[in-house]
């Protein structure tokens, strides 16, 4: 064995950007640091190379560094593996705990829809769902059960919540307020607490249920995808007519009288549904929208409404139209109501740095409408997904088997990724559509996250400049939605 | 830290970390060996197979006499104890045995 050679620096991984005119880096476990000069200075050097480690003291102390300070600058980098020495290997992310609490369910109350909105991934071409034979709507009893399931696995968690979904989830309004006084009886009961949303696509919406979900204060995302035009595209009754002028009135309704929570809206973008920012304008400052989110559509290769990469050009560059606004209006303390841009900076407050792209099998489950259990409302009514059902638990092999799948540290195209802790290869169901397998990194879309989360870590460094007390109205939002 | 500033909840984390760590801690001993390859040492090294016993647990599959065994311990490395230490003291030790499965009686203990 010869003797121990010094410790030669060099770069570790991160993803280093600019905003305001000062210098931040972004590390693949969830960190962000602002650097000044010297750090800055630093890393610039060990770009050239490695570095042994009395060199870089030296070369520091002939720039004027006292050596203590020098070793402490090298000290601080280290530490925070912004460089590395020897033969350091970054730890494999660790498997959450087999026994993760359930804190969110998502209830499929039916899976029947009186739209038929071309692209649904529910019942469009690449429908994964397999309903035949099963119940249309969930029953009382099951709700009841899926309550029950959900207050058991989750046990230590204060509060849990409760997603109504579909279908169109208002076609089965009655159950859903059962279940919201059976959960809020049974969670109070244990001295818990459980929060409810419903998503829905507004069209059976009355003054009733409106009061009754502002009442409950149930949050409400509504599907929907812009003024008339674009909404009548795609978003359709099976006749074929348009549903915005029935919807129109019904949302304007729900804005102006449910006051409990914020009213999200969430546009699916297809071919010639691209006009990001009119749609914005249109659901935040027409009709009234606390907020607006925007996803491309789910789509196996080649359908008819799959956006092309020269529209997802024009989708890209209105992202950064509108997220450039949201900046603006954050710089004045205003909330902007993009929410593509909050979501992510409420995850990067957190720092957070995935296992998983979402909660999906791990602190979320969907249960359709027989009680099955999935991954999550995408996967309900699948047979090749099930996980279990509400009457006899989790099925832990099938559980194992998805989350192992999952796991960012088995999709090999994520480990060089930078983006990796907020996106861990992205949604499990759109890889299932595209890949055929839940655990494909979505490849497909790899350049565009990665553009967006530069996009919003600029945002981010801006504000921690010129108005970090901003930064601070993100702490409580959720980091995994 | 004073050139890092932490501007999220996992930064402040290692902040934590780092700025609680011992700047008088022994250092010197704690870097890593650089990589190699695995060189196992000692018997091994004689690549004899039919060592012990063979997959079933067996002695009679060995494409080695079992009583080889005590040879790669005698000549191509010493195990203390096993053998006697052919290298200072018992050089002479195996010279009736020229056929380990015929002659092993003849092996005899050392006295030191």
């Amino acid at each position: 064995m010869s003797g121990v050679a010094p410790l030669a620096y060099r770069l570790g991984e991160f993803h280093p950007f600019a905003a305001a005119e000062h210098n931040f880096v972004y590390l693949p476990a969830g960190a962000l640091f602002e650097l000044d000069e010297a750090a800055g200075r630093l890393i610039r050097r060990l770009e050239e190379g490695e570095v042994p480690h009395p060199a870089l003291v030296d070369e520091l102390m002939a720039s004027g560094y006292e050596r203590a300070d020098a070793e402490a600058l090298i000290g601080e980098l280290r530490g925070a593996r912004i460089i590395v020495a020897g033969d350091m290997v970054a730890a494999p992310m660790a498997n959450p705990p087999a026994d993760f609490p359930l804190q969110a369910l998502v209830m499929n109350l039916t899976n029947q829809c009186n739209l038929a909105c071309t692209y649904c991934y529910e019942f469009g071409a690449d429908k994964i769902a397999t309903p035949h034979g099963k119940p249309k709507y969930m029953s009382l009893e099951t709700a009841k059960a899926s309550v029950d399931f959900l207050l058991a696995q989750s046990a230590g968690r204060k509060a849990v919540h409760i997603t109504f979904f579909g279908g169109e989830t208002l076609m089965n309004f009655p159950l859903l307020r059962d279940v919201v006084a059976y959960a809020r009886e049974r969670a109070q009961g244990q001295g818990r607490s459980v929060g409810f949303s419903l998503t829905t696509n507004a069209t059976l919406l009355s003054p009733a249920i409106i009061g009754f979900l502002s009442e409950h204060e149930i949050g409400v995302t509504v599907s929907i995808d812009g003024p008339p035009d674009l909404q009548d595209k795609r978003r359709v009754y099976k006749s074929g007519r348009g549903s915005y002028a029935v919807i129109e009135p019904k949302l304007r309704a729900l804005i102006a009288n449910h006051k409990t929570r914020a009213i999200t809206a969430r546009v699916t973008l297809t071919d010639g549904v691209t006009d990001v920012i009119r749609i914005y304008r249109h659901l935040k400052d027409n009709l009234g929208f606390h907020e607006v989110g925007f996803a491309p559509v789910t789509a196996s290769n080649r359908q008819s409404y799959s956006i092309d990469d020269a529209d997802m050009e024009g989708v890209i560059a209105q992202f950064h139209a509108l997220a450039d606004e949201w900046l603006e209006f954050a710089l004045r303390g205003e909330m902007h109501g993009f929410s593509n841009v909050s979501e992510t900076i409420g995850e990067l407050v957190q720092g957070v740095n995935k296992s998983h792209p979402c909660g999906a099998g791990l602190g979320l489950l969907g249960v359709g409408p027989s009680g099955d259990l999935a991954p999550c409302h995408r996967f309900v009514d699948a047979d090749s997904h099930t996980l279990g059902h509400v009457a006899t638990g989790i099925d832990q092999g099938k559980r194992s088997d998805f989350l192992t799948r999952g796991h960012v540290g088995a999709k090999y195209d994520c480990q060089t990724c930078w983006a990796r802790p907020l996106c861990a290869g992205g949604c499990h169901h759109e890889a299932f559509v595209r890949y055929g397998d839940t655990g494909h990194a979505n490849l497909h879309y790899c350049d565009w996250i990665r553009d967006w989360t530069d996009i919003c870590l600029r945002i981010y460094g801006a504000l921690s400049v010129q108005n970090p007390g901003f930064l601070g109205r993100f702490a409580e939002r959720r980091a995994l939605s | 830290m004073k050139h890092l500033r932490p501007l999220n909840a996992k930064a402040r984390r290692i902040d934590e970390v780092v700025s609680s760590l011992d700047a008088n801690d022994v250092v010197a001993l704690q870097q890593p060996r650089p990589q190699r390859p695995h060189v196992p040492m000692g018997c091994t090294l004689s690549f004899s197979p039919g060592w012990e016993v063979d997959a079933g647990g067996g002695t009679a599959g060995l494409c080695q006499p079992v009583e080889r065994d005590i040879y790669d311990c005698y000549v191509t490395c010493f195990w203390p104890v096993q053998v006697p230490d052919h290298v200072n003291n018992s050089p002479d030790w195996a010279n009736k045995c020229a056929s380990a499965t015929k002659d092993w009686r003849d092996l005899d203990i050392v006295y030191p």
